[in-house]
């Protein structure tokens, strides 16, 4: 007789140790495979800001700056609006027809293939942006960081406010009636309940689509301007990491310039790895504790 | 029952690859003739039966291909260097296919612009930022330029097209050769980046005075205003397909490793280069699964290529060889051979 409790705890064991096996064997061979340019420029690596596949000089600044400007940028301005809608959902109009009716819409957005919001952010989003950059002088290329952080917080409203809403929902009725005997308002309620009690699960829901707009490639790099200099100017073109990949691999045949690529691959996943890391320990974890 | 459903799947599995693997041909690389190559193949399997599969994933990508021995042929619109090719265990040949060019596409409300290679070169440099600059008026007298900045627009992704425009570029100028260099992939001075030539002409089509440099196919099928190039004997040569065939007929080497971008050839379109498809001379080397009928499936279907397939050129906007370089290729191709064993006669 087979013990299935026993096979059953097996079985979900292997999956986890499969999984961190395939974590730590990507992070080997992005690290071997990019073991020739961490030699050759150490850490000036990451401080260069000239990318020239041609006399073999790679630096990767100006794309870690890109994927932080993008990212954070687009992180801000969805924010307001991935709460305001997990509060509409979870909250306030929870479980009605209309409600139902966002949710919906929600989702699409989330299954929209990114080449589509780069067509849109290409042809529609980039004649605005060029009258703003005409406005402060500037090269009227409506392609530019600021562009494509806008199209990234379109593309990670939905991730951010599906988990936010569930979280909403979760809040136990009795808290929440309990504090309306006391004759708290609509506004009390959302303040110093459901936000204390659901903190932790919004501030996941901000970090997932955080890590998707770091990844974001297709998009990015139809409306980014894909130039490789260093810039802090958010209305001028820029490049990210993930977008430099995607455009450079195909065509790398000299091996610094596969290796460079791969290595900015490494910083890519180091990046995703560190912040993930950061927010568990410290952020997330604690804000339970206080509660 | 589960065991015997996956016991039949893994037989039919199997069955199906090893039909395939016998009767099919793989190839990857370029993606620049990619539409003339499966028009090719298509014919080529309605009238032989015989399979070609080509993946377009880049020359990079095919010539890697080629060497960790997956594939047998690349497709390459850049020939191999010395040096690249002393990374292989055995002799590489380069056949050519046909011809490509890359064009000079714009954004101003005026036909034919015309070019010399100096503007060209300084306006990608960064030199040239204004469409009424006094060297563009001098080649272009009858034409009313506006007082415009020029946008350059260039591929964000690396390229054949890119090799082949900066190519041009460093042998038509030297502070190009010595600042930029000529690369699949190279460091702008300047310019914005788009994806592919839709991405470029994109980019083009939307801003007001932009410069851009597409394939000529892509410019054809989309009828883009294009540029025309001051050619080294100095007449002004309009991108069509006979301009094209006209550059590459020079004296070619045998073994075809030539750019003939900056043509000497007085009629010839200046911004033209060869597309070659990547065979190990002893096709035995090129991987364990290659059989001798197989390797001889290869060889005549690069022959058909040359030959019958070239009428496929025209009609899809590239180039046909020429006289010289389809005399090169049938000279590499009887030298073919599995292991000593000649392929064609």
């Amino acid at each position: 007789m087979i013990n299935t409790e026993k096979v059953y705890k097996k079985i979900i064991g292997i999956g986890g140790v499969i999984i961190i096996g395939l974590l730590l064997s990507i992070f080997i061979t992005l690290f071997l495979n990019s073991l020739p340019t961490i030699k050759k420029f150490g850490f000036k690596f990451l401080i260069n800001k000239t990318w020239d596949p041609v006399f073999e000089n790679f630096g990767a600044l100006p794309f870690i700056i890109g994927t932080i400007l993008t990212s954070i940028i687009s992180l801000i301005i969805s924010v307001p609006f991935s709460l305001s809608l997990s509060l509409f959902i979870g909250e306030y109009y929870r479980d009605t027809f209309i409600s139902k009716v966002f949710e919906t819409f929600i989702e699409i957005i989330a299954v929209i293939p990114s080449v589509i919001f780069g067509l849109w952010g290409l042809f529609y989003l980039a004649p605005i942006i060029r009258s703003l950059q005409l406005k402060f002088s500037l090269p009227p290329t409506g392609v530019s960081i600021f562009t494509a952080s806008l199209i990234l917080s379109i593309m990670i409203i939905p991730y951010a406010t599906s988990i936010g809403k569930e979280v909403i929902k979760l809040v136990p009725i009795d808290l929440k009636e309990a504090a309306f005997s006391f004759g708290a308002t609509r506004y009390e309620v959302v303040k110093k309940i459901i936000f204390p009690y659901a903190r932790s699960g919004i501030f996941a829901g901000f970090l997932l689509s955080f890590g998707r707009a770091i990844g974001e490639t297709m998009a990015v790099t139809m409306v980014i301007g894909n130039s490789n200099f260093l810039t802090f100017n958010i209305l001028k073109s820029g490049n990210t990491i993930a977008s430099i990949i995607a455009n450079e691999f195909t065509e790398a045949v000299e091996t610094l310039h596969l290796t460079s690529l791969i290595e900015l691959g490494l910083i890519l996943f180091l990046i995703t790895f560190i912040i993930n890391f950061f927010a568990h320990f410290f952020v997330i974890k604690r804000k339970i504790i206080e509660i | 029952m589960i065991k015997k459903f996956l016991l039949s799947i893994s037989i039919i599995w199997l069955i199906f690859t090893n039909l395939y693997a016998e009767t099919e041909m793989t190839g990857a690389g370029a993606t620049f003739p990619f539409p003339l190559y499966s028009k090719m193949f298509d014919e080529y399997y309605k009238t032989y039966g015989v399979k070609v599969n080509y993946q377009s994933i880049g020359s990079g990508g095919g010539i890697r291909q080629l060497k960790s021995k997956t594939v047998d042929f690349a497709g390459s619109d850049a020939f191999l260097t010395d040096e690249q090719l002393k990374e292989f265990d055995d002799e590489i040949l380069h056949i050519p296919t046909c011809l490509g060019a890359v064009v000079i596409t714009y954004n101003l409300d005026i036909q034919d612009l015309k070019f010399t290679p100096e503007i060209i070169a300084d306006i990608f440099l960064g030199k040239i930022t204004k469409w009424n600059d006094e060297k563009i008026i001098k080649v272009n007298q009858d034409k009313n330029l506006p007082n415009m900045s020029i946008t350059v627009v260039r591929r964000s992704d690396g390229s054949g097209t890119t090799f082949v425009f900066t190519d041009y570029l460093s042998k038509v100028s030297n502070q190009w050769r010595e600042k930029v260099g000529r690369g699949t992939s190279v460091n702008w001075p300047i310019g914005l980046g788009g994806k592919g030539n839709e991405g470029v002409s994109g980019l083009v089509r939307q801003i007001p005075g932009a410069i851009g440099y597409v394939e000529l196919t892509y410019a054809l099928q989309n009828n883009l205003p294009v540029g025309i190039i001051q050619n080294r004997s100095g007449k002004f040569i309009k991108p069509t397909i006979e301009s094209i065939t006209l550059a590459s007929n020079v004296k070619l080497p045998e073994d075809m490793r030539i750019s003939i971008t900056d043509t000497e050839n007085k009629d010839g379109y200046p911004i033209s280069s060869f597309t070659y498809i990547l065979v190990y001379k002893n096709l035995k080397k090129s991987n364990e699964k290659m059989t001798y009928e197989k390797a001889k499936g290869v060889a005549d279907l690069l022959w058909w290529m040359t030959h019958q397939g070239q009428k496929y050129t025209k009609p899809l906007s590239y180039a046909p060889l020429g006289i010289q370089a389809v005399e090169n290729a049938e000279k590499m191709l009887k030298k073919l051979h599995f292991d000593g064993k000649i392929l064609l006669k």
